[in-house]
């Protein structure tokens, strides 16, 4: 059956549409965008949930009325901790995508930090079989760039790369030789994958559990500085450079790392980057109360960090928005700040949030911010996704911008629910996810 | 807690005080034969007053200093978390031996007499007096404990919803008793 | 006449959260409290069939000896729970603790803990009372009050003094607790320590900071002298000992230059030789006695005023 979009307002970032019309999709494909899509007199058209047709004929297409909403690609993550294979405790494939859809996002990429880690092709074998069973979403692999990350022996990356990673890296620890990772760069040139760094020198940041400052001082807390992120981060780029191999930024949590890509990428290297939503919503006093899910790496940083943040994306130094999606049982989160893990889930929160922040606030328009979430993660992976183009997969959703909704823990589909937006409001709601040309999730908001 | 407070009637004026007063100190210096071991020991806040004033009456008659201080029972009460909101603590400042003294204890107003059983529990703590006797301005019945006065400046009979209120000049501007209504 | 401060807090968790009329609350009730412990019958009644429990989870005598005294005095029933924690050993939580300790009735809870923020997390846990006896780096409150209480008693106030606190300031709370009380009250702070041990953006906590002893001490009408925590050194950033006391050591030579009547403190135990002589530590300016004696008054007072509001809260 078709499925027939109308009246929404269409964003495609692929080519800047921002226009009311429709959008049709014919076998998981988009088929039309355009104005007025049902001149067709055989079409006989069923609004989407209706159970009984009225005409007695059968339905060929669905209809979604999309008036007053906006209609944009679905989301492309380029960086979610699946937890499995080993942590199926936290978070399984199944469960992950399924907090994905109704986040809006159609499209992940996988960390390699599982348990067994992906630095092999039996591993990747083994993960891409459990996707095959029961991914709810479109799962992308990465691999490791080290055995078992441990950062002293490279993993076989050309192989990795034919069996089909689509990027490498050694995400929760950066390499600390310099020597081995200048080779990881040279063999990822040659194997033609992208290699995502983590940025942390942790001879600087040690047992630190906050963003280093007043705020950890006056918790009594070890801090994490901003140069170990930024000092790591000149080595990555200098050690690309040298390799002429491109390189993807995590995470970008600080001022001065902003700064950093935005001079190389004045130099012409071929540098991304991403942060996450928290990194522009939230501060180092959102930690104030020792509310353990506000504990990650990079830690949230300074207002004026914050603030350079959103002014890297306005400024398009920051290519993309990724969640860091990182569930942990209450076992290893409700427990004293220092033994907590790091990470926060963000699946279903990363679109409201940065609509919230950064779109109601005139930051980003609605295209650029459907090109950092969309359009631009999927460029830099390499893959067909995160456009609204004729012939491509239909991954699409439909949001209702101004509805305001609260996050409450009861709520959340991840099954672990590490949220640092508990009890927070946001305006922005994901009506629709249609994932393959299906309709996958939907909330019904009034 | 804010009680609407109806004044209703006025028991005492400032010559039945003084006369009630000097009555007590000469009772006092009869039961006790004079001053020798006699002490007197006020309960906060007004019942200080009282024994200061007391205290100089004594000594006018005797012509001797009669030692007198300044109990706080806020720590003693049975009672603590039922009385208003939130007791202060203040301190208790007695600054001789009660032990083998006859202790005057001194408050404005008998009632219940839990405030009194509390300060005999003070008191115990403190030392071990000879005697310990009970001087009140009023007395106005309705008492939970057996707890009885040897001195009393008046008795008035009073309802449950009505309070008895000593106004003393170093603490109120003025001296007076009056009975006031809770109102709602 | 102004309406007299209420103390409606079930738990004390740091200075840092309390108002300068709380904290001297604190220090007036402390005040009735100390004359108790002059008695000859030190106890009162107030938390007759109340029970507190230490619950510390780093050893300590002198504190937990302070708040069991401080207990028992107002007729309380106290149970010690001492626990060795590793960081690599996983037991039963502190959460899982307090519940079961909750669960036995009791009404207080007064824990000591390795980690910054365990009090607070504690006290979110349970409705009954938590005291907290020194978190991490975090707080050391009833340290602080005594402190400020035993200045208060000799110098008769807190705004206007100039109080150096001398020694690893970046670990330790009990500096960090004596800040807060101590800006609070209008006094003007001054820390002194070894560039590495002064932690960030302590200035803008309202405190001074020099590492030149002679300047801290110069127009001190007091000092603060910390403990050099040499087993916490974990990554051998700290000075050798003798190069410690020769640099930063409270000596009589460096009082001469200080003012006359200086007030010297210690939270104890003193490393006499190395952060602090053993003349000076026993000299007439020397309050350090009087601060443990103190100690047992404020413990009182605050253990009567977190268990009071508690009262209130449940009958309201």
């Amino acid at each position: 059956m078709k499925l027939l979009l109308k009246n929404g307002r269409v964003i495609n970032p692929a080519n800047n549409l921002d226009e009311v019309c429709d959008i049709l999709v014919e076998n998981t494909r988009i088929s039309k965008v355009g104005k007025a899509i049902t001149n067709n007199a055989d079409e006989i058209l069923q609004p989407f949930g209706l159970q009984d047709d009225r005409s007695g004929n059968s339905p060929t297409c669905q209809v979604i009325d999309c008036g007053g909403k906006i209609v944009m690609p679905g989301i492309v993550d380029m960086h979610v901790h699946l937890r499995e294979p080993g942590r199926e405790d936290k978070e399984t494939v199944a469960t992950a995508t399924m907090a994905a859809l109704k986040g809006g996002v159609t499209t992940v990429l996988a960390m390699p930090n599982t348990e067994p880690a992906i630095d092999c092709v039996e591993n990747l074998r083994l993960l891409k079989a459990i996707i095959e069973k029961t991914a709810n979403a479109n799962v992308l692999v990465s691999g490791a760039i080290t055995v078992g990350r441990l950062g002293r022996e490279l993993t076989d990356i050309a192989r990795l790369r034919k069996e089909g990673v689509m990027a490498i890296t050694d995400d929760g620890s950066s390499v600390e030789d310099n020597g081995l990772f200048s080779m990881a760069l040279r063999k990822a040139r040659e194997a033609k994958v992208l290699v995502i760094c983590h940025c942390e020198d942790k001879s600087l940041s040690g047992n630190g559990v906050v963003n280093r400052g007043l705020i950890a001082t006056r918790l009594g807390l070890r801090g994490i500085s901003c140069e170990s992120e930024y000092k790591r981060l000149q080595r990555d780029i200098q050690l690309a450079e040298k390799s002429r191999c491109p390189v993807h930024i995590a995470h970008v949590s600080c001022a001065e790392s902003v700064e950093i890509i935005a001079g190389a990428k004045k130099k012409g290297l071929k540098v991304s980057c991403e942060t996450a939503p928290h990194y522009f919503a939230l501060t180092e006093e959102a930690v104030l109360e020792y509310d353990t899910n506000m504990k990650m790496n990079p830690p949230l940083r300074s207002k004026n960090d914050a603030q350079a943040i959103k002014q890297g994306l306005s400024r398009g130094v920051i290519d993309v928005i990724a969640s860091d999606h990182a569930p942990h049982t209450i076992s290893e989160k409700e427990i004293e700040f220092d033994r907590a893990e790091f990470g926060v889930i963000g699946l279903e929160t990363e679109l409201a949030v940065s609509i919230t922040e950064m779109v109601h606030t005139g930051l980003l328009s609605w295209v650029e911010l459907a090109r950092k979430m969309c359009f631009n993660p999927a460029r830099i992976l390499g893959i067909d996704k995160g456009t609204l183009n004729v012939g491509s997969a239909a991954d699409i959703i439909v949001v209702s911008a101004d509805q305001e909704w609260l996050l409450q823990k009861e709520g959340i589909v991840s099954k672990s629910k590490n949220s640092p937006f508990i009890g927070k409001r946001f305006k922005g709601i994901v009506e629709y996810t249609i994932c393959n040309g299906k309709i996958t999730a939907y909330q019904r908001t009034g | 807690m804010f009680l609407l407070m109806k004044e209703k009637a006025k028991i005492m004026d400032e010559e039945a005080i003084s006369r009630a007063l000097i009555r007590i100190a000469h009772e006092i210096l009869e039961r006790n034969k004079g001053i020798k071991d006699l002490c007197l020991v006020g309960i906060r806040n007004r019942g200080v007053t009282l024994a200061n004033r007391l205290a100089e009456r004594i000594s006018k008659i005797e012509d001797k200093k009669v030692p007198v201080g300044i109990l706080d029972i806020t720590l003693y009460r049975d009672d603590l978390t039922l009385i208003a909101a939130h007791p202060v603590v203040h301190k208790t400042e007695i600054g001789f031996d009660i032990t083998d003294k006859n202790v005057v204890l001194i408050d404005d107003v008998l009632y219940s007499g839990r405030t009194i059983r509390a300060a005999l529990d003070a008191l115990m703590d403190l030392g071990r007096p000879k005697t310990i006797q009970l001087a009140v301005l009023i007395d106005r019945g309705h008492r939970e404990l057996p707890v009885r006065p040897d001195y009393v400046g008046k008795n008035i009979p009073t309802a449950k919803n009505e309070m008895v209120e000593v106004h003393l000049a170093e603490v109120d501007g003025k001296d007076e008793v009056v009975i006031v209504e809770k109102d709602g | 006449m102004a309406e007299e401060l209420v103390w409606n807090k079930k738990d004390l968790l740091g200075l840092e959260y309390l108002s300068k009329e709380e904290i001297e609350l604190i220090l007036n009730t402390a005040d009735s409290f100390k004359e108790v412990t002059t008695r000859e019958i030190k106890k009162v009644p107030v938390l007759r069939g109340k029970t507190v429990v230490n619950l510390f989870y780093e050893p300590s005598t002198r504190t937990r000896v302070s708040f069991e005294l401080a207990a028992k005095r107002l007729s309380a029933d106290v149970i010690n729970i001492a626990t060795e924690t590793s960081s690599v050993k996983k037991g039963e939580t502190l959460i899982d603790t307090g519940k079961n300790i909750e669960a036995l009735k009791a009404d207080i809870i007064v824990v000591r803990h390795n980690y910054s923020g365990a009090a607070m997390m504690l006290a979110r846990h349970v409705a009954i009372s938590v005291v907290n006896a020194g978190d991490g780096w975090h707080e050391h409150p009833t340290q602080a009050l005594l402190d400020i209480f035993t200045l208060r008693e000799k110098l008769g106030k807190i705004a206007g003094l100039n109080v150096s606190i001398v020694g690893d300031i970046a670990h330790s709370r009990v500096a960090r607790s004596n800040i807060w009380g101590l800006t609070k009250l209008g006094a003007k702070v001054t820390v002194c320590a070894p560039e590495m041990l002064i932690p960030p953006g302590i200035e803008q906590m309202g405190a001074a900071v020099t590492d030149d002893i002679d300047e801290a001490l110069k127009d001190a009408d007091a000092v603060n002298v910390l403990r050099m925590q040499f087993e916490r050194d974990e990554q051998n950033a700290f000075p050798r000992q003798v190069e410690y006391f020769k640099k930063f050591g409270i000596t009589e030579d460096r009082l001469a230059k200080a003012k006359k009547d200086i007030i010297i403190m210690h939270p104890g135990p003193i490393n006499r030789g190395i952060e602090i002589a053993s003349e000076v530590a026993d000299c007439p300016q020397s309050v350090i006695l009087e601060q443990v004696t103190n100690g047992i008054a404020v413990r009182m007072a605050v253990l009567f005023l977190v268990s009071q509001a508690r009262d209130n809260e449940t009958i309201t």
